[in-house]
């Protein structure tokens, strides 16, 4: 098959650095060497390719945005880009770029002490240490302030119960950051593997984002060292601002996901006949195509936009409610179409539009639900909070 | 030591071409451009080797100054250290020799000692250039090596002389080496390196800044006329059992194809 080369209608090319357009191709090759001769094996398997951390590390896609610590310290447009060509490649993917960079490395390199910093940022950079985000919890999804996993104040350690579920790396991380309550408070604690009375089963069963590990971190009176507090940070403020990083990203990787459908759909299109003419030359699907490019297009403009707004210092979080929820909703739904141009051929992992689309009902739910992201445009809007 | 290594820009391999309206060209808008696919393993050569033996890589192209974008983000973010770029308006219409006659100056007025480039580039796959700039530098020149190695002052080169045949080369430096696949495998630009690569230098010169005219350029060859390959004819599909296909396809590349 012909090499995936993007889309691009509105030249937004022309709205990149030099750097960022050679950024943007050097993953989209490495994605092309290195995810797509594997992804459907381990979509098909349900695992996580565990050789590609260490790689990604050393091409400086992890914390990419952060500086210092043996961070990449690149600007956030060139974030958003490997985002968009990992998650091209497959969610799976990019979510474990997402989770290390801005769930994990992001809050040890704001809130951490500089003994944290030192420990684990350049670790996590460079792949050879990975990490998890422990914020959901069994009985609190879209309400994490409701949390029940709490630590305690036993003079010399911190005690931690509690459990998180859903947690992207669990299985796999050698550090979990972990939101707990202490004394009411949501604060942020390093967990480390192997600490007594910390487990972290895998989840089975997964119709979505297969090629991800998703996990229960259980905590079972963990004696924490004092020093594994994250100082820096009080209340929900902490995850927060972890998810707007990380929801930043995923309005560009949504648009990854879109393009490969989208790409996937046209080349059937023109490729499949029916009625002795190919499918591409009926109206209907021209229309299903050219509705594709448009909610692209759009996509693209308001992700590049969210990240000069990012690199500027002037972005407010509703913006990038907006993106994350308009990017994956119109990505889900070109997935859900170009698996109907593909007809019975759509369901098959010979080609990757159904995967895509199983992936991408996961993303519409993590960090903050469609509705929620709704929700927190309402507030903006109206001034009046609907959640509760 | 100073390694060179001749660099083209040619249009992606997965470019399809179209002839420019008179004839004279092709249809330049719209083509990706990138650093031709076999001066890729001369780079990674040349970066091994400066990693090995220390020294300096430096890119020499002959070509528009806008070509500094390939060489940034394919050579300068890979491990070279700046580049120089012939730009002059005689380039145009030059032919491989007034190419090779730049390139040998810019290499000579360096001082390096080892020049790596493709064995040829893949836009017009003329492969002349490398030959005739060893010519003028006035050194030994070995072709589509696939192995090569250096200690400083003399170099073993493996190539491939078909049927499996290998043929080694020893000699001592300077020498221009060309590279075929096999060589190496090119390395990724690391994203930090191409935000550094920025700051690389690429010196961008004129025929005048190397001592050479217009004059010295003027081409023996030119070229008149660009065609299309003509359609490929639809392909066949055979009917039948079997044993009829088989005596079919049998038949026809006996007596169509001839080559059985
Ligand atoms: C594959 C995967 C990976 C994940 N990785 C992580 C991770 O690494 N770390 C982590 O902490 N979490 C992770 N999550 C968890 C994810 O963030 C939660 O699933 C998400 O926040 C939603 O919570 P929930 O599933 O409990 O759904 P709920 O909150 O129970 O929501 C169910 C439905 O109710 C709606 N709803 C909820 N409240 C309201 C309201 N007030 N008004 C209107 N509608 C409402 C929601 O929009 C949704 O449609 C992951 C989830 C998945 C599927």
């Amino acid at each position: 098959m012909a090499r995936f080369q993007g889309l691009d209608f509105y030249n937004i090319d022309d709205l990149l650095t030099e750097e960022e357009r050679a950024i943007r191709d050097t993953v989209r090759t490495w994605v092309d060497d290195n995810v797509m001769p594997i992804i459907e094996q381990h979509a098909r398997a349900g695992t996580f390719p565990t050789h590609l951390p260490e790689r990604m590390g050393e091409m400086g896609f992890l914390g990419a945005n952060l500086q210092g610590y043996g961070c990449p310290g690149l600007s956030n447009i060139a974030y958003g880009l490997i985002c968009q060509e990992l998650e091209r490649g497959d969610s799976g993917i990019r979510s474990f770029a997402s989770v290390q960079g801005s769930l994990v490395m992001y809050p040890i390199h704001a809130f951490g002490t500089e003994e944290q910093k030192e420990r684990w940022l350049p670790a996590l950079a460079s792949g050879k240490a990975i990490g998890c985000f422990g914020l959901t919890e069994p009985d609190h999804g879209s309400n994490p302030s409701g949390m029940v996993t709490r630590a305690e104040d036993r003079g010399d350690h911190y005690l931690l119960n509690g459990a998180k579920m859903w947690i992207t790396n669990g299985t796999l991380a050698d550090v979990a950051v972990v939101w707990a309550k202490l004394d009411g408070v949501i604060r942020g604690f390093l967990v480390e593997r192997g600490m007594e009375g910390f487990s972290a089963p895998e989840m089975h069963g997964k119709h979505s984002l297969r090629a991800s590990v998703t996990s229960e971190l259980v905590f079972d009176n963990v004696k924490l060292p004092k020093g594994n507090l994250l100082p820096g940070v009080k209340g929900l403020r902490g995850p927060f601002s972890c998810l707007n990083n990380a929801r930043y990203g995923i309005a560009w990787g949504a648009m990854g996901s879109a393009m490969a459908c989208y790409d996937a759909a046209r080349r059937y299109a023109i490729e499949r006949e029916q009625f002795g003419k190919p499918i591409a030359s009926y109206q209907l699907v021209q229309n299903k195509l050219a509705w594709m490019l448009r909610e692209i297009t759009k996509g693209q403009l308001l992700a590049w936009r969210l990240g000069r707004m990012k690199d500027d210092g002037t972005l407010f979080h509703e913006q990038v409610s907006l993106a994350k929820m308009n990017n994956v909703d119109v990505a889900l739904q070109i997935a859900r179409v170009a698996r109907d141009v593909h007809g019975a051929n759509g369901i098959l992992d010979e080609y990757p539009v159904m995967r895509h689309m199983a992936n991408l009902e996961s993303v519409y739910t993590y960090e903050g639900t469609h509705d929620i992201h709704n929700l927190i445009l309402g507030r903006w809007i109206t001034g009046i909070q609907a959640f509760h | 030591m100073k390694i060179g290594v001749c660099v083209k820009v040619a249009p992606d391999t997965d470019t399809r071409i179209k002839i420019s309206g008179d004839g004279a060209g092709i249809e330049e808008s719209g083509i990706k451009w990138i650093v031709s696919p076999y001066d890729s393993f001369g780079i990674e050569e040349a970066v091994q080797t400066q990693e090995a033996q220390g020294g300096e890589v430096i890119l020499f192209s002959a070509g528009p100054k806008d070509w500094q974008t390939q060489l940034r983000a394919g050579g300068l973010a890979v491990g070279a250290e700046r580049a120089v770029i012939v730009d002059d308006p005689a380039l145009a219409g030059t032919d491989p020799l007034g190419i090779a006659r730049v390139l040998a100056a810019g290499i000579a007025s360096e001082g390096c000692e080892l020049v790596f480039t493709g064995k040829q580039a893949i836009d017009d796959d003329n492969v002349q250039v490398p030959a005739m700039v060893a010519e003028l530098l006035g050194w030994p020149h070995v072709s589509f090596v696939t192995d090569f190695s250096t200690d400083g002052s003399t170099f073993t080169a493996t190539r491939n002389v078909g049927g499996g045949t290998q043929e080694v080369v020893t000699g001592s430096l300077p020498v221009v080496i060309t590279a075929e696949r096999g060589l190496n495998t090119p390395r990724y630009a690391k994203l930090p390196a191409i935000m550094k690569a920025k700051r690389k230098k690429v010196d961008v010169k004129s025929l005048g800044d190397l001592d050479l005219s217009a004059d010295d350029i003027t081409p023996a060859v030119q070229l008149t006329n660009f065609s299309l390959p003509p359609e490929r004819p639809a392909g066949r599909k055979l009917e039948g059992d079997v044993d009829t296909m088989v005596q079919e396809l049998v038949r026809l590349l006996r007596e169509e194809a001839k080559v059985i």
